[in-house]
């Protein structure tokens, strides 16, 4: 059994036995479960076709939060990411962006999402796979295959700091997830093990930091376009690892300065909705609109 | 911990805390209905929940929960109509909760028969709950677990009648967590007994045949 308390551990055993980080988990997965690695796979199957379906449904140009506050941000950049001018980032970076905001906007709309590994930093995971998935023709058995291997990052992450954003603010949620979705990318494109270690310890490095600040505490201002962020650094994290470039401070010494960092942060950035751009006058204005109002 | 809870849970959004935690909140009560009509119910929200419950749609989630619905299902959005579909009446309150949870709701419910009773429990964070009290009885339970409720007169001899028959009539039930609770000496009082395996619903309907025993609940995991 693998205990999931750090990373090097995950890239020792699979570099060891000459197998891919996802062969690793699914197959100790399966044991720890009592189920076999066929059910496990289906089960995570399911999970992504969820995660497509979350992409289609927020990709509508009617898609509204409840609070009325956002909506639409994935219909309007696949619109542009689709037009006729190209974007900045490429059609296929601009694409991973419309569905990053896409499925973000779908938890916002009370929509059905898979927890990635929150329902905050839904976006991030489905925006990085279904974009490999639809543009680049990667198999829909390796890209389920690949979630193994984010998870399993996801699981190290939870056990040696945290996943919530109350907790370790949002570098714990979407920082999480991005270093899970760098991964998974590192994988599918054929990256050593180490490599993968390398992808999640430079995003991680990359999202240190970041505060929790939810404007009203609803989980849509600034975090649907977070996810983005998260996003970005996932692919360009992924990227750097597969050039051969490693990161200098080790992956699980990146999750402990996380977790370090988190307990640092103050109670007001963390989830309360009493600090950063939750408290910044315009901030204030939106909580009042959505809460004040009702009254 | 599994690969699931970190890719997973599938859920409607947007909050595990203020939306799928509070769709678990409502299928406690949706077990506490146990099948009867359901007239009305009357929910108080405390603390977060009061404060943010339209934005994260809690109040669609306890509904939901209230009528079945889990966690994943579609119906979430909708639940205020259905629930108006159905014939339910519903009504939300706000009021500060005295040393609860932030994110604490009572749920008041009415039966069609005529009685009612009243649940209290918080969302503690990550779709997580805690089940504070039941009918103004403390009780402590978390919904992870198949907890028995059994309502009770609080006589001699009546744990020892519950848990004896348990051991004799289901010797492979192991009980993990027993708390008593009760309003007055020789009143209404109310057993939490979760265990860890999955008792058969017939274990219910032998815990009612008991003396001095009024009701009997299964609540299998929420």
């Amino acid at each position: 059994m693998i205990k999931y308390d750090s990373i090097s551990q995950l890239v020792e055993k699979a570099e060891h036995r000459n197998i891919k980080i996802s062969e690793l988990v699914l197959e100790d997965q399966a044991a720890a479960m009592e189920m076999t690695t066929l059910q496990l796979y289906e089960k995570m199957q399911l999970n992504f076709e969820i995660m497509r379906q979350s992409v289609t449904e927020g990709l509508k140009p009617d898609q509204k939060s409840m609070s009325g506050l956002t909506g639409g941000e994935g219909y309007k950049m696949s619109e542009y990411a689709c037009g006729e001018g190209e974007p900045l980032c490429g059609r296929q970076m601009s694409k991973a962006i419309a569905r990053a905001l896409a499925v973000a906007g779908c938890n916002a709309a009370m929509g059905k999402i898979v927890a990635a590994p929150t329902a905050g930093s839904c976006g991030i995971l489905p925006g990085c796979l279904v974009t490999l998935y639809e543009d680049r023709g990667f198999q829909e058995k390796d890209i389920v295959m690949s979630m193994f291997t984010s998870g399993a990052f996801g699981m190290v992450i939870a056990n040696k700091a945290s996943l919530a954003g109350a907790e370790g603010g949002c570098q714990a949620e979407c920082g999480s997830a991005a270093a899970m979705a760098a991964a998974a990318l590192t994988e599918l494109m054929g990256g050593t093990p180490s490599q993968c270690a390398d992808a999640c310890a430079i995003a991680i490095a990359n999202q240190m930091g970041l505060v929790c600040d939810p404007v009203g505490g609803l989980v849509e201002i600034p975090c649907i376009k977070r996810n983005v962020s998260g996003l970005m650094i996932a692919f360009s994290a992924a990227d750097m690892a597969l050039a051969g470039i490693s990161s200098e401070i080790p992956a699980d010494e990146c999750i402990d300065a996380m977790r370090e960092v988190g307990d640092a942060l103050p109670r007001t950035l963390r989830e309360t909705a009493a600090g950063g751009l939750a408290t910044t006058p315009t901030g204030k204005k939106l909580r009042d609109k959505v809460f004040k109002g009702e009254d | 911990m599994n690969v699931f809870d970190i890719i997973g849970p599938v859920m409607i959004g947007p909050s595990s805390s203020h939306t799928a935690g509070a769709v678990r909140l409502g299928r406690v009560v949706n077990k506490l209905v146990d099948n009867r009509e359901l007239g009305r119910v009357e929910i108080t929200l405390s603390g977060s929940f009061a404060q943010t419950y339209k934005g994260h749609g809690t109040d669609r989630a306890l509904l939901a929960g209230i009528m079945g619905y889990k966690s994943y299902s579609p119906e979430i959005r909708d639940a205020l109509d259905i629930a108006d579909k159905r014939g339910i009446g519903y009504s939300f309150t706000k009021e500060n909760i005295k040393g609860a949870h932030p994110n604490t709701a009572r749920i008041h419910y009415f039966l069609k028969d005529g009685t009612d009773g009243v649940m209290q429990g918080a969302s503690i964070g990550g779709g997580n709950i805690m089940v504070n009290s039941i009918n103004g009885m403390k009780v402590e339970f978390n919904g992870d677990n198949n907890t028995i409720l059994v309502m009770h007169e609080d006589r001699p001899g009546v744990i020892a009648s519950v848990t004896n028959m348990m051991h004799w009539g289901y010797s492979d039930l192991n009980i993990s967590n027993f708390r008593l609770s009760r309003q007055e000496k020789g009143g209404d009082a109310i057993m939490t007994i979760e265990v860890d395996n999955q008792p058969p619903e017939k274990l219910v309907d032998d815990i009612r045949e008991i003396e001095h025993v009024t009701n009997a609940i299964l609540i299998r995991r929420v």
